[in-house]
């Protein structure tokens, strides 16, 4: 039974899935390594702050760096053992990062901290905040955004709608294809606990099709408890999955909330708006880890895959852990790879260097060989309108890409460049190879540079 | 793998292209006029081929000479690679007579090239089809050997009058074959040519323009590859239908039927490749729909009230003048905003 039939958003790109390498493939635990790095920013907003000093002894799950403001979120150790170094580390994105190294105690036993399970129903509003930002959950399906912050609702807002992005959209990833299918429970869980938290009158889980087992499995569960999650009166809130045609990028918050309910969130407005709050299936059983068995958001699922690795997988691996350290767990890398991508293949960002961590926000590890990354040969803009047909924004990346060339960046802000979600569909169906989105990126990072001086000069 | 870490690049996202590039695109349309070129061949013989030689000799000499170099930078012939020049020496040489002299194709290929496309900055910056173009210098200065047709003579047809030479005297112009073509039939004596002769192609025309099916068959091709906006001969055509059928319906005896309309003349080759050509084309989809609908009422307009037999050049190129315009006009409405841009 599909209640709202497959449904889709406007435009957007079909590529190749790529997920069949590792859709069927249970997740794994990751063995502990010797070494860990906790970027102090790995998530959207301030910095967190470190509370250890180097030489203390940390055990797992204990808090190593508290939130730099509300906009930020906790660090907590992956490991037991003892913290090696507060110093600047390699980041994924390239640059140097203040960092907590920490050095895993080869004797201790790396059991899960032990915790009571937290009474959330009881707690108010604000100490339910409170409480996922101890957590330090992130949104998992890539941004990091801190998860308190949506949950933290403005005086008289209320939601009434829930929705968990089960779209893993993204080429070869299939992370949380495998949480759906191997914990359905757990993503059930964390949709009780914050559709009740914050009112809402029903949460609809958003699939693309071609996770049929997972569509299957998560109504298979639904249906054992009436369709429905209980809920602080007693009454139960409905839940729903929604399978939704297979199309890029329809896990972008505002593509989903069209591809579900045909609802355009206007340019500048959040879906919260319109009483909805997005988050990922992730997310949710991150929740459920958290308020059932007080566990943090230590460790994470990741998918390694791509042409160039070994022996692909669905790992649970703890956040911190080197690239390379999850690389040679999968065998090492072809010696045809030239390219290895942190996240997914459309928005993912390429590593320098393979001695850098895995963060709350890594949902993939992808190595591309030559032939599979090659970047193409450029030609001019033959106007062909294919872009315009990809963007699921509706701009014109034909016209921006050829304004930010000639440095015309006022200009595409009139052309709504700022709604640019940087998905990269542009590019991606550009038959002269021109890097369209980098082009508006750059102006997008050149035109809010320009509005903060002018901020500041004002 | 420590010990053997491969070199790794570092290149912006997306990681993954859809393939297709802009040579391809273009040589599926060389491809889609494979059979175009046989037809004309089939009908005008050798004189065809000549014709279509020497127009794309023309357009890829100029190329050579002045298109952008290869990437060495010091080699010339770098734009060749794109096959845009190629395909507008073909398309060119289709729409010539196929008893035309060659030099005259030639120099319309060097025209279509060299002003076409090449001074307003190579593949991508013209305003105007660059195979119209050079059509239209040839129109405007030899008016009377781009306007005389041969009959079809088939395979082995060799006409003498390929061969004039420039500045020839009157008298030792080689003898042309004249024929009128359906549209001339029409226009100066009211007589409607037999619909199955317009699809097969055995009349008097430009050489690749006659045989409609051929036409018609390419162009799905070309639409099942995606390989050209399909909306651009749908809305060209659909409008010449109608609005003939329209003028048809009021005064049956005074114009043709809107069969006649669609498969005579160049409509359907302009529709097909011409109109289509992405650099001259709007992007937006509804931009694209006007473009359509507008060449095709001009070229009813052209042919039933204007003092040509044909329209379809001038309605094309004038669409294309139109194009910044519908641009402007038709943006599609952004995700999230109420208004379109203006």
């Amino acid at each position: 039974m599909t209640p709202l039939g497959a449904r889709t958003f406007r435009h957007g790109i079909h590529p190749e899935e790529h997920k069949e390498a590792t859709a069927h493939l249970p997740v794994e635990r990751m063995p502990f390594v010797e070494r860990y790095v906790l970027p102090l920013s790995q998530h959207a907003g301030a910095a967190a702050r470190p509370v250890v000093r180097a030489g203390e002894r940390v055990t797992r799950g204990q808090v190593v760096a508290e939130p730099g403001g509300f906009v930020s979120t906790t660090l907590h150790s992956p490991v037991t053992g003892r913290v090696r170094a507060l110093a600047p580390r390699h980041h994924p994105g390239g640059r140097l990062v203040d960092s907590i190294e920490i050095e895993a105690d080869p004797f201790a036993t790396q059991a899960p901290p032990a915790a009571e399970p937290i009474d959330w129903r009881s707690l108010s509003d604000d100490e339910f905040v409170a409480s996922v930002q101890r957590a330090g959950l992130v949104g998992m399906g890539g941004a990091a955004f801190p998860s308190h912050v949506k949950y933290k609702l403005p005086e008289g807002r209320r939601i009434t709608r829930l929705i968990v992005n089960g779209c893993e959209c993204e080429p070869f990833l299939t992370a949380d294809h495998r949480l759906m299918v191997e914990r359905p429970e757990a993503v059930l869980r964390g949709i009780e606990i914050l559709t009740t938290r914050l009112g809402a009158d029903e949460a609809v889980i958003g699939v693309e099709l071609n996770k049929p087992d997972a569509v299957e499995i998560l109504e298979a569960v639904l249906a054992a408890r009436g369709g429905r999650v209980s809920s602080s009166d007693g009454g139960g809130v409905p839940v729903r999955v929604a399978p939704l045609k297979v199309k890029y990028p329809q896990g972008a918050e505002k593509m989903l909330i069209e591809a579900l309910f045909g609802l355009e969130v206007p340019a500048g407005k959040l879906p919260l708006d319109f009483g909805m709050v997005v988050n990922n299936v992730g997310t949710m059983a991150a929740l459920a880890d958290w308020f059932d068995r007080g566990i943090p958001l230590i460790e994470r699922l990741v998918t390694v895959a791509g042409p160039g690795v070994k022996r692909p997988a669905n790992l649970l691996v703890p956040v911190g852990t080197p690239v390379r350290a999850v690389l040679e767990h999968c065998g090492g890398l072809d010696a045809e790879t030239r390219e290895v991508v942190m996240g997914g293949p459309m928005m993912g960002t390429p590593l320098a260097s393979l001695d850098v961590p895995v963060l709350k926000g890594t949902s993939g590890l992808l190595a591309f060989t030559e032939a599979s990354t090659r970047m193409p040969v450029e030609y001019t803009c033959i106007r062909c309108g294919r872009c315009v047909e990809a963007c699921p924004q509706v701009l014109n990346p034909s016209r921006l890409a050829r304004l930010s060339r000639a440095g015309r960046f006022e200009e595409m802000e009139a052309w709504n460049a700022l709604d640019c979600v940087e998905c990269g569909s542009c590019s991606f169906a550009c038959p002269s190879g021109i890097p369209i989105v980098q082009l508006i990126r750059v102006a997008k990072s050149a035109i809010r540079d320009g509005k903060q001086r002018q901020k500041a000069a004002s | 793998m420590s010990e053997r870490t491969p070199r790794l690049v570092v290149h912006g996202a997306p990681f993954l292209r859809q393939g297709v590039t802009t040579p391809a695109l273009m040589r599926d349309v060389l491809i889609a006029l494979v059979p175009v070129v046989g037809a004309a061949f089939w009908f005008f013989g050798i004189s065809a081929l000549l014709v279509v030689a020497a127009a794309a000799a023309g357009a890829l000499g100029t190329e050579w000479l002045f298109g952008a170099r290869r990437a060495d930078g010091r080699r010339r012939g770098g734009s060749l690679a794109d096959y845009s020049g190629a395909l507008t020496g073909v398309i060119l040489g289709l729409t010539l007579p196929p008893g035309l002299p060659l030099w005259m194709a030639f120099l319309g290929g060097v025209v279509a090239i060299g002003l076409g496309k090449l001074v307003w900055g190579g593949l991508g910056h013209n305003l105007f089809n660059p195979a119209l173009v050079g059509r239209a210098f040839l129109q405007a200065a030899f008016p009377i050997a781009v306007t005389t047709w041969a009959p079809p003579g088939g395979p082995a047809t060799l006409l003498p009058s390929n061969f004039a030479l420039p500045l020839m005297a009157a008298a030792e112009l080689p003898d042309a074959m004249t024929a009128a073509t359906p549209l001339n039939l029409m226009k100066f004596g009211g007589e409607a040519t037999a619909l199955a002769d317009l699809l097969r192609g055995n009349v008097a025309g430009s050489a690749g323009e006659t045989s409609a099916a051929v036409i018609v068959l390419a162009g799905l091709w070309l639409a099942a590859r995606r390989a050209f906006d399909w909306r651009i001969p749908v809305a060209m055509a659909g409008s010449v239908a109608a609005l003939s059928a329209a003028i048809h319906a009021a005064a049956p005896a005074s114009y043709p039927t809107p069969w006649f309309m669609l498969c005579s003349g160049g409509l359907l080759f302009g529709a097909v490749f011409m109109a289509t050509d992405p650099v001259t084309s709007p992007l937006a989809p509804r931009a694209v729909w006007l473009f359509g609908l507008g060449i095709g009422a001009l070229v009813v307009l052209i042919r039933l009230w204007g003092g040509l037999p044909e329209g379809v050049m001038y309605a094309v190129l004038l669409m294309n003048a139109a194009t910044p315009l519908l641009e402007r006009a038709a943006q599609p409405r952004a995700f999230g905003h109420r208004r379109r841009l203006a």
